[in-house]
């Protein structure tokens, strides 16, 4: 059935594709044919550059005509940046950090699209950048790039990154970016070439990793790497140049006059302020105006639109990968197996009976949800596999209904006890849900409690301090890997765009047990044979109309199975001052486009 | 005195000990570790939190972590942020100056209030003075921190637009403009903190003063002609101080460690919150060096009051 959708799309699709190219069917025509079947525009552009038919880079509108003039621009973080080399950044707030002045590749857009930074162009089949047999991808280096000190940016220098990355004694946290690059080869000063260790449909691979400069840290290779200087004296190609750095609170640069991109940066000088609580950040840009910028506004939505009232500012929600889920636990977590709770070869005596998953499915009430809980914080989905768009899937569909589910319960023979709650074969239909302390998760909780309880299964709520229930500490029982519970509640994140490493969470090689000290992503221990083989296929499938289809199909799969209940798709949350233009994107670091940002007069 | 002196320094070492030996168990024991954060991130796969994990010796056992960590310390040798890949003590003194500056300065303000108040109040109890001074100490000491912090926000940040509430440690500029918009800032941590100290601090003056005021040797320096002025700032002040100053110096070590609630409320990048960060993240190195360095402070604090008694009270000698 997976695999019939799957091709009735392929087919479909290649069909217009080619349309497309013999000039039959016009671009316009086509994106809306795609929408009809439910595959949102950006998936034009994404297939149609792969198959070959031209298609123009996305440019986004920037309106100042010559560099600087635009004063100082001070960002908010509730979490300043700790460090500055791109090479080591522990969380996201020190990706940030380094975004001011060290530069990829390539950045990632709003729609999840490529766009170049230190490249000249993004690699296609059509620029033969991207090889036919998917062993390498061939980047062409913008000309005319300089570090901050003055010396060119040259092939060497990403030939020399990939190699500190990669060198375990470097202990950076880059290494899985480059992962499956066997080496990057020097073919001329502008050019570089990124060799696959296996076939791979991945040719971003490594893209927008930050590049630093060899000739600054050459010699800090391997076990001295954290004696560099540098990593506290960023020497990059960004817009801005280094001035001062207190970790943890604040970072301050300076307009770099070089900057390699014409009329850029408008901004004679950055700041970023770190600390405080995510609040008060909203509220220094949204109600005092007092900054331009605030990160990542983890903060309840109606409290953002009152602050909105004041007129400051504006918040701005950037889709992106990360998926609120419900997990199923489908290995048993109250019986012992070898020495071990919730072992991935057990199975799970309630939550194994398919009836059981598909009625927890229509109890919960996503629009709800959205609407009382999260507002624009998160949207409602059926769907496991959300963005970018051009993956998303038109064949779930969202159902709430306690009718139904009671239906589905009562013909699977899960009969009502004396209390309300069903039993079968003398098991009642009683789960422990836990998440992390958090009130938007435990209000989600609750109104899932109430429902279940119309349908009559009990739920017990549990909630666990985000250090604990997070943590890889395999002496704790209430870790997420270990997941001794029947549910439980969490967001997934979901860059990169390329959907890959996302969709490992339901492989069986990844269940998480005692044997991979818990940390495999398939944390819920569900197994198909038949999604294993359809991710082995989308890993080694060039052709990206058929990889589509493929990720759609497996994404449909583990929804049709109900091996996982997702709630919300959340996007990236920012708070912009008035006047502030800046293209952001839930892809990559919020300050990744920093270049473009500018202040409107 | 000096045999005296080296006899209390020489019982604080077995002190220091004892309390870097709890430190170091309870941190060790407490749950999550300093790559907890990566665990979040797809892109970084758990074989590089378990190599990080090993180069910073976190997988071994925890006595050889504490006795590295202390045969480094003994050699000054601060350790290394597990967060930042930075030595401690240049984290610590980034933060020294605001956390002396802002905290010094409240703890003044407190000083400059408790004092005239408390005196004023105990010499006339009762009076209308001292019910309304003992009201607003009353409320003063009360209300959390964070409670005021966030009403002064509203008033003067929200409403007014007079002062930020963002505090910024290096500002641009000189002169006037520098100092204008350092004090601007400093204004409502300082107020936060000093009004709360110093509320409390009121109390304690009153009482002392009330308990030595009644004495007879003041009733003597009445009767022998002194001035009202005299009799209090020369004979009672003198000896009500005594419990004051232990007090006072005992809250002297906060003036480094900071204040993690206000310093969190008006990001003020003191101590304070380098250690609710470290603690947060579960940066081992950061978080032992400053509450280490807090409980050598306490100590050696402890001792000054010792000291400054002999000075207040000669009948007090050292043995």
């Amino acid at each position: 059935m997976a695999n019939g959708s799957a091709a009735m799309h392929e087919r479909l699709l290649r069909d217009w594709v080619d349309d497309v190219g013999a000039g039959r069917l016009a671009r316009r025509d086509f994106v809306a044919r795609l929408s009809a079947i439910g595959i949102a525009a950006p998936l034009a552009a994404a297939l149609l550059a792969a198959s070959g038919v031209a298609l123009a880079q996305p440019q986004p509108t920037y309106k100042p005509t010559r560099r600087g003039g635009g004063g100082t621009l001070k960002l908010l973080f509730w979490q300043g940046p700790t460090l500055l080399n791109p090479h080591f950044g522990i969380g996201a707030k020190d990706q940030e950090g380094a975004a001011l002045f060290y530069e990829p590749l390539a950045r990632y857009d709003a729609d999840g699209n490529l766009v170049p930074v230190l490249a000249a162009e993004i690699p296609s089949r059509a620029n033969g950048g991207i090889s036919g047999d998917g062993r390498s991808t061939v980047w062409k280096l913008k000309k005319g790039v300089r570090w901050h000190d003055g010396r060119p940016f040259t092939a060497d220098d990403v030939v020399f990154n990939v190699a500190y990355a990669t060198d375990p004694k470097t202990a950076a946290t880059t290494l899985a970016s480059y992962e499956n690059i066997a080496g990057a080869t020097w073919i001329d000063a502008e050019t570089v070439r990124f060799d696959f260790e296996k076939v791979s449909p991945v040719w971003q691979r490594g893209a927008t990793i930050k590049i630093v400069p060899k000739h600054v840290f050459e010699a800090y290779g391997g076990a001295r790497s954290r004696d560099a200087p540098a990593n506290l004296r960023p020497v990059g190609t960004g817009p801005y140049r280094f001035v001062d750095f207190k970790p943890g609170d604040l970072l301050r640069g300076e307009i770099h006059r070089d900057y390699h991109a014409p009329n850029r940066p408008h901004f004679d000088s950055v700041e970023l302020k770190g600390g405080g609580d995510a609040t008060s950040a909203a509220r220094a840009v949204l109600q005092t105006g007092e900054y331009d910028f605030a990160w990542n506004l983890q903060v309840e939505d109606d409290v953002l639109t009152r602050l909105e009232a004041g007129r400051k500012g504006r918040v701005v929600a950037c889709p992106s990968g990360d998926v609120e889920v419900i997990q199923i636990n489908h290995a048993d977590p109250s019986t012992e197996v070898d020495g071990e709770r919730s072992s991935p070869t057990s199975r799970h005596p309630i939550l194994g009976d398919r009836a059981v998953r598909e009625a927890l499915t229509l109890l919960l009430d996503r629009k709800s949800i959205q609407g009382f809980v999260y507002g624009r914080a998160g949207v409602a989905t059926p769907n496991f596999l959300n963005n970018p768009s051009r993956y998303n899937s038109p064949n779930v569909k969202d159902e709430f209904s306690v009718a139904r589910a009671d239906a589905v319960l009562d013909a699977a023979g899960w009969k009502r006890g004396g209390d309300g709650v069903r039993v079968k074969d003398g098991r009642r239909l009683k789960l422990l849900f836990q998440t992390s302390i958090n009130s938007l998760r435990q209000k989600v909780q609750n109104i899932y409690k109430q429902s279940c309880a119309k349908a009559g299964i009990e739920l017990e709520l549990k909630a666990i301090t985000p250090a604990v229930f997070f943590s890889s500490d395999v002496a704790n029982p209430d870790t997420y890997g270990k997941f001794l519970a029947d549910l439980q509640m969490y967001a997934v994140a979901g860059r990169p765009p390329e959907p890959t490493t996302f969709m490992q969470w339901f492989v069986s090689w990844q269940a998480a047990g005692k044997a991979n000290k818990w940390q495999g992503v398939n944390r819920g221990r569900w197994r198909s044979d038949e999604y294993d083989r359809l991710f082995r296929a989308s890993e080694v499938e060039l052709d990206p109309v058929k990889r589509t289809a493929l990720l759609i199909a497996m994404n449909d799969l583990v929804c049709r199975e109900h091996a996982i209940i997702p709630v919300v798709y959340r996007p990236s949350m920012y708070g912009l001052g008035r006047q502030l233009v800046a293209p952001l994107s839930g892809w990559d670091t919020a300050l990744s486009s920093i270049a473009e940002w500018y202040a409107e007069a | 005195m000096g045999r005296f002196l080296l006899r209390r320094l020489l019982i604080a070492i077995p002190a220091v000990l004892g309390i870097s030996v709890v430190l170091f168990t309870v941190l060790a024991l407490a749950p999550g570790d300093p790559f907890a954060e990566m665990a979040l991130n797809p892109n970084v796969p758990p074989e590089v939190q378990a190599n990080l994990r090993k180069q910073f010796g976190l997988d071994d056992p925890i006595w050889q972590r504490y006795f590295r960590w202390l045969l480094a310390m003994l050699q000054g040798d601060w350790g290394f942020s597990f967060i930042s890949r930075v030595d401690v003590d240049a984290l610590i003194w980034a933060r020294v100056p605001v956390t002396l500056a802002v905290i010094g300065a409240s703890q003044v303000l407190a000083l400059m209030i408790a004092l005239p108040v408390g005196i004023y109040s105990a010499a006339r109890p009762y009076s209308w003075f001292d019910r309304i001074a003992s009201t607003f100490a009353f409320v003063g000491f009360s209300l959390p921190t964070f409670f005021t912090g966030l009403l002064l926000i509203l008033l003067f940040s929200i409403k007014l637009d007079w002062l930020p509430f963002v505090f910024r440690a290096d500002i641009p500029g000189t002169g006037w403009a520098w100092w204008s918009a350092h004090i601007k800032q400093a204004i409502m941590p300082v107020l936060v903190l000093g009004l709360f100290q110093g509320a409390s601090w009121t109390r304690y003056v009153r009482s002392a003063v009330l308990d030595v005021i009644r004495l007879d040797y003041v009733t003597t320096a009445r009767s022998k002609g002194l001035r009202e002025r005299a009799v209090i700032l020369k004979h009672v002040v003198r000896n009500a101080m005594i419990p004051v100053v232990t007090l006072v110096a005992l809250t002297m070590p906060q003036v480094f460690g900071g204040a993690i609630v206000t310093e969190q409320i008006f990001r003020v990048p003191g101590i304070g919150s380098l250690l609710i960060d470290a603690i947060l993240r579960n940066d081992t190195p950061v978080v032992m060096a400053v509450t280490f360095v807090l409980s050598i402070l306490v100590i050696l604090f402890n001792l000054i009051a010792d000291l400054l008694y002999a000075w207040l009270d000669p009948r007090i000698s050292y043995r």
